[in-house]
């Protein structure tokens, strides 16, 4: 009895976490008369395409939606890779090296986590002025590397301090150098690891708006995913089923991301968090 | 100074070590991986490039937003027209006799004692029906919750503004549905939930806790599956409720983990900006929180950088604060090591 309670509570929990993602969903395959009706249906009844349509082919904005998405892709993953190349060697030195400073660049990036990004855009807008990185792409990606690095630094250590050192020696006796011990015993072992840490790296810059909204100011061909749905609902005013179709179109990919290595980030995250 | 962890000086057990003669490409790319070999200055080499990265983009920016807050930065510094002149604490002054600056202070300041204790009673709630859970309902429950967190902050804002919609929102339509006892009633109708600031927070609380309970659950659970299952059994035995079992097993032994998932909270719902951005929006001024206030200093027309740096500095130095608090905890709990 006890048991069934608790499952339905649990039940309760996750119907109403889901329901806006639900909706929004939902919202997207109605058609406009099913929108603004007096008693809303949670489940279209005569399902349609015509917001995705309106979306994709960019008619309210001038821009087809495949603009922003590949403007998003580049950004993210090009930021995904550099974070990870640079991750991955802060985290080598840490996990497997005592040296003076090491305290001091832990406590560093500790900090450093917790810096407030709409406190440091203001500089950084000033100094991309002066770098001509506004209204380019390349900033963003830079800045989005940075900023992901405290974190995934810290994910990845966790990761690489768990390889058993005592393989790496047997390779090393075995007469396997430094690149060749790396390559075929820490990368495979970490690789796990590399791709909870990525995907972490990839929501965040994905989900990414502040930096966003300030670098790119006037240059919609280069909007990325998150500025151009704000950009579209400031445009758009009531059309609710377009900005639900695209928020859709925006979601539903880093979601079905973040749920095929769900456990694994997840495990990672909260380590890297609350344990350290 | 430079040791492998185990002590041993041996340089086997570096695996991305120094770079090997061959495959430096140069006599003087092998002159400096030699170099760095005889120094020891192998973990140096490998933090420098994130070092250089968080430097120059993280860093540097925080410290010039701490020069900029003394300076007279405007639009004709920014254009070269005149230069920028130190002018002491006159932006400050500036700020404190703003009556916008105070109001903002005041919802951000009571938008974060609501949403940081609620987020973690909520969270922690969770995490405990989680723990009790079969795995299989565990799991899916927890999958569920994540996917909260892992919504994209500005889709979350754009489907609760909907949601909220006063045409053809479901919340409003469910209000009016409501019993009268419940607070329900035709009045819901129409109700306009971003007009003023009291709707327009109390929205901005359900969103945020809606994305915020889930990772402080996971945490929570994490934790909760360290403790020994016979302590809540022995304490079940002696008689004790759940109620006290929380407080006289669970907390004490979660009490670290609550420490920085408190701290966390803080840092992260009182410098909430998008969320506030999309469902307050740019010209709401009455209804400005610290960083919306901060921002339209800085980027609505004409732009004042140097009360605006005072602005983010001040942001800064408060949650700078906070954070020692969490960087001390997370040392006291062996992340350092």
């Amino acid at each position: 009895m006890r048991r069934v309670g608790l499952n339905v509570l649990g039940l309760l929990v996750a119907l109403v976490t889901l329901f806006p993602i639900f909706y929004m969903v939902s919202t997207a395959f109605k058609p406009a008369n099913e929108i603004y009706s007096l008693t809303p249906h949670p489940i279209p009844l005569h399902p349609t395409l015509s917001n995705f349509r309106t979306v994709i082919d960019g008619s309210v904005v001038g821009v087809p939606y495949w603009t922003f998405l590949r403007n998003s892709l580049i950004v993210t993953l090009s930021a995904v890779v550099l974070s990870m190349l640079i991750a991955m060697l802060a985290a080598i030195a840490i996990a497997r090296f005592r040296f003076r400073l090491r305290t001091t660049y832990l406590i560093m990036l500790l900090i450093v986590q917790m810096l407030p990004q709409q406190a440091l855009v203001i500089a950084l807008f000033l100094n991309y002025r002066s770098w001509g990185l506004l209204d380019n792409l390349v900033g963003l990606i830079l800045v989005y590397t940075a900023f992901a690095l405290p974190v995934t630094i810290w994910m990845l250590r966790n990761f690489v301090a768990a390889v058993p050192r005592e393989m790496e020696e047997a390779a090393a006796i075995d007469g396997a150098g430094p690149f060749k011990v790396f390559w075929k015993i820490m990368l495979p072992l970490v690789a796990p690891g590399l791709v909870a840490t990525s995907v972490f790296a990839f929501i965040f810059a994905y989900n990414e708006f502040v930096f966003a909204l300030t670098f790119l100011l006037t240059d919609v061909q280069k909007f990325t995913l998150p500025l151009y749905v704000d950009y579209f609902y400031g445009r758009n005013g009531a059309n609710w089923g377009a900005i639900m179709a695209a928020s859709t179109l925006f979601t539903i990919p880093v979601m079905t991301f973040f749920l095929i290595v769900q456990r694994r980030m997840v495990t990672g995250l909260v380590a890297g968090a609350v344990k350290g | 100074m430079v040791k492998t962890v185990s002590g041993r000086p041996g340089r086997a057990t570096a695996p991305a070590g120094p770079p090997r003669p061959r495959s430096a490409a140069s006599p003087s790319g092998r002159r400096v991986a030699a170099f760095i070999r005889r120094h020891r200055l192998t973990p140096y080499a490998l933090l420098l490039p994130s070092v250089l990265a968080i430097g120059v983009l993280v860093v540097w920016p925080a410290i010039e937003i701490a020069a900029f807050s003394f300076q007279n930065y405007g639009l004709p510094q920014v254009m070269g027209v005149q230069p920028t002149q130190w002018v002491g604490f006159s932006n400050y002054s500036l700020i404190l006799h703003d009556s916008e600056f105070w109001l903002s202070l005041r919802l951000s300041l009571i938008f974060a004692a609501i949403v940081v204790p609620l987020t973690l009673i909520v969270g922690t709630l969770v995490g405990l029906l989680l723990n009790r859970l079969g795995r299989k309902m565990s799991v899916f429950v927890s999958s569920a919750a994540m996917l909260a967190w892992a919504t994209p902050a500005v889709s979350a804002s754009v489907i609760f503004v909907w949601l909220t919609d006063p045409d053809g929102g479901i919340v409003d339509w469910g209000l009016t549905k409501l019993p009268h006892w419940l607070g329900g009633g035709a009045h819901w109708a129409g109700y306009s939930w971003t007009n003023s600031a009291l709707p327009a927070y109390t929205l901005l609380t359900v969103l945020v806790l809606w994305q915020g309970f889930p990772f402080i659950a996971v945490s929570v659970l994490a934790g909760l599956k360290t403790v020994p299952a016979e302590l809540h059994e022995s304490a079940r035995v002696d008689g004790a409720g759940s109620w006290r079992i929380f407080w006289k097993v669970t907390y004490p032994l979660l009490k670290p983990i609550f420490l920085v998932l408190l701290l966390l909270s803080i840092i992260w719902d009182f410098g909430v900006f998008t969320q506030a951005y999309i469902i307050i929006g740019p010209g709401n001024t009455n209804e400005y929180n610290l960083g919306l206030y901060a921002y339209e200093k800085a980027f609505t027309q004409p732009p004042t950088y140097g009360i605006a740096s005072a602005l983010a500095f001040v942001l800064t130095i408060v949650l700078l604060i906070i954070t020692v608090g969490y960087v001390r905890s997370s040392v006291r709990q062996g992340a350092i090591k």
